[in-house]
């Protein structure tokens, strides 16, 4: 038997994906891990990793097509496993038979046309109402799943879709999912980062341009390895239970430039030196933007991170995103009025705040998680 | 009208001519067997007792001289009312109604123009086979100076024929032979009833089935067939060929988002093919499935019953193209 490649789920929320481009045909070698389609998602448009060796044996779902997580999108020829058959027929939305042209009919028939049997081509099929109705409502119709006869997109296809319209839908029904079922429970603590500041002053100094880092790039560092310290903030809730997750994954909440929210994950973020984080930040980062993220990164957080820094707020109460059990937030780096050893002097102060879910945890270890993650901020030399 | 009255469609038609005689001395009527035999349809029997062989006059078998006589009285100041067999008999009179009585008052300046009504049979059902048949209603409608109306029920069977006496344009009126028995209420004063706009026949919401003649009927019961599951027909009676009437049609349109024309015309070249491209010219973004067409298969009528039957867009073709244009959970 041949191995099936299924849509994966590409976050916790994605019940759909549309194929954009396959990178393979029927007959690449693939190995794990390669980038073998880009799937089109809420979140943007997603490479798609392959999770095995072998040798793609058939293209299931054409390009263009919206498909549910788990529909077999290609067949691969594992090493070992014998041929797969020749596919029997077509493969879903796929060419058509064409109708024959009546012969010697002596009054020149003409056969009804066959609603059946669409002419193939790339471009959706979609109503002139329905393709109006979508541009009235801002609906992508490219992504929308026909539900009309020979899979054409139908006005009632574009309402359904337009009551939601893409991300800010994924976002609403990640976010309320959240509030429904996750009992969140909040802490917030100041901390002074002036030693972070300024050894981040320093090292910039020291470095070409390229090199410098990020004050986001020391919290997420920091933070990856309170997690590490600290699992049970780090991991995901399911089914009635919690898992631990043996890895760090800390996801950066970026925000889009059309609008909405994706937080990708720095896979490993703990294990990794900041130089490396800085770069691997800078290209998450803008391949977010560019909605070109892989499924792994955003299918992998183990953590969230929200920086509010650049809004200038002083403090984030964040939503957890499930099935993970724990978010953290910081606002802005600033000079504050802070007392040290009984002077009121001026300091680097920012403002952490955890939203962390109270079937997994209670606020004490809260409090620990912040003051460990706090601590780590003020000795950043052990970053 | 408080009292309901019940008559069938060629009653109908009766009383409309008798009407006109009585109330205008200027019209008579005039056709092969009128007369004697009471009409090749019995539309007339009775009436050449009542008004007299002066108004009620047995022509010769010579379709092209009794048309190009009734277009001569009509330019004389006459209101004639010639009757046709059948659609297929008044290609021997093309010639007098196209080169004629359709293009006299355009080519006088207004001077003068040709008020005749030329009644003609039309349409398949009753077994008549291929040579009295036919519908060929759109080669008349494809005629600037024509006036073409088929009233398909009756009401319009009863009141078309004094607004098409009272319009200076010759005016073709279509009677599908298969109505003439049919049996219905008259619902409303024959002077209420005008020559051109299309009529909602019943109201739905989710498919319009354009149509004219005895294929209203047909929608009817295929209306009936999809309500049962779920699907509400908006059906359109034409009534006008000639002017088709858009504005009803696209309105409707808006409404249900989705057409099916039925036409007892052969599709190719046929008036459903016009209504569809009037679709696409002026309601293309309204329209959620492709315009959809049960017309008569392209033979020549079939005699036996249930060729005939086959031929014909009747309510199960009627009803298999609209389900066709939803999807499948419906």
């Amino acid at each position: 038997m041949p191995s099936e490649f299924r849509l994966p789920a590409l976050g916790a929320d994605m019940d759909e994906g549309t194929i954009v481009e396959w990178h393979v045909v029927p007959g690449s070698r693939v190995k794990r891990g390669d980038v073998v389609a880009i799937v089109e998602t809420d979140k943007g448009a997603i490479d798609v990793e392959i999770f095995e060796d072998g040798v793609v044996h058939e293209i299931v779902v054409k390009p263009g097509t919206k498909v549910p997580v788990g529909t077999v999108l290609a067949l691969l020829e594992t090493e070992g496993s014998p041929p797969a058959p020749a596919p029997a027929g077509e493969g879903r939305g796929g060419g058509h038979t064409p109708v024959p042209a009546p012969a010697g009919e002596g009054a020149g028939g003409v056969r009804e046309p066959s609603l059946a049997s669409p002419p193939a081509s790339s471009r959706v099929r979609i109503s002139p109402a329905a393709r109006k109705r979508a541009r009235e409502l801002g609906v992508e119709v490219e992504s929308l799943q026909g539900s009309g006869p020979g899979g054409t997109v139908t006005l009632e296809d574009v309402g359904k879709a337009g009551q939601g319209g893409g991300m800010r839908a994924a976002i609403a029904a990640a976010m309320s999912r959240s509030k429904r079922e996750i009992p969140h429970y909040y802490l917030s603590t100041a901390v002074d980062v002036t030693a972070a500041a300024e050894w981040l002053a320093a090292h910039n100094a020291s470095v070409p341009v390229t090199e410098r880092l990020l004050f986001a790039v020391l919290l997420v560092k920091a933070l990856a390895l309170t997690c590490r310290e600290m699992p049970g903030f780090n991991g995901f809730h399911r089914d009635g239970r919690y898992e631990e997750s043996p890895a760090v994954h800390v996801g950066v909440a970026v925000a889009l430039r059309g609008g909405g929210l994706v937080a990708p994950a720095l896979m490993d973020t703990a294990d990794k030196p900041l130089a490396l984080l800085m770069d691997e930040f800078r290209a998450l980062v803008s391949r977010a933007r560019a909605g070109r993220l892989r499924a792994s990164e955003l299918a992998a957080p183990t953590i969230i991170l929200t920086s509010l820094g650049d809004a200038t707020v002083d403090a984030v109460f964040p939503i957890i995103q499930p099935p993970q059990v724990a978010i953290v937030g910081a606002g802005a780096v600033g000079a504050r009025p802070w007392v040290v050893d009984g002077q009121v002097v001026p300091r680097q102060v920012l403002t952490l705040s955890l939203g962390a879910d109270h079937r997994v945890t209670d606020g004490r270890l809260g409090a620990q998680f912040l003051a460990k993650l706090a601590q780590r901020l003020v000795d950043p030399g052990s970053l | 009208m408080t009292d309901t009255v019940r008559m069938t469609y060629r009653e109908a038609v009766k009383q409309a001519i008798r009407e006109a005689l009585s109330d205008d001395p200027r019209v008579f009527l005039m056709g092969e067997d009128v007369g004697k035999y009471g009409g090749c349809f019995a539309v007339s029997k009775g009436l050449l007792e009542e008004f007299g062989e002066e108004r009620i006059r047995d022509t010769p078998l010579s379709e092209s001289a009794f048309v190009g006589a009734g277009i001569g009285a009509a330019l004389g100041g006459m209101r004639p009312i010639v009757e046709i067999m059948t659609v297929n008999f008044s290609l021997l009179a093309l010639d007098q109604i196209v080169n004629n009585a359709a293009t006299l008052c355009h080519m006088s300046g207004g001077q003068f123009p040709v008020p005749v009504v030329i009644r003609m049979a039309t349409g398949a059902g009753r077994q008549l086979a291929a040579q009295h048949s036919h519908s060929l209603e759109a080669w008349y409608a494809h005629v600037p100076g024509l006036r073409v109306v088929e009233p398909a029920t009756i009401d319009d069977a009863r009141g078309m024929l004094r607004a098409a006496l009272a319009c200076p344009d010759p005016v073709i009126v279509f009677e599908p032979i298969s109505l003439y028995n049919m049996e219905g209420a008259l619902t409303s004063a024959a002077s209420e009833v005008t020559l051109d706009g299309a009529r909602i026949h019943r109201p739905g919401r989710d498919v319009t089935l354009v149509t004219y003649g005895a294929s209203l009927w047909r929608c009817v019961a295929a209306a009936e067939q999809l309500a049962a599951g779920g699907i509400e027909a908006e059906i359109v009676d034409l009534r006008s060929l000639r002017p088709l009437d858009d504005a009803t049609i696209l309105a409707s349109l808006r409404r249900t988002k989705r057409v099916v024309i039925v036409d007892e015309g052969w599709r190719t070249g046929s008036l459903a093919a016009e209504i569809a491209m009037r679709i696409v010219e002026q309601g293309f973004y309204d329209l959620d499935a492709p315009i959809a067409r049960v017309c008569t298969e392209e033979v020549p009528i079939p005699y036996p019953k249930h060729l005939e039957e086959a031929a014909l867009p009747g309510p199960a073709r009627i009803v298999a193209a609209v389900r066709g244009l939803f999807s499948d959970a419906q």
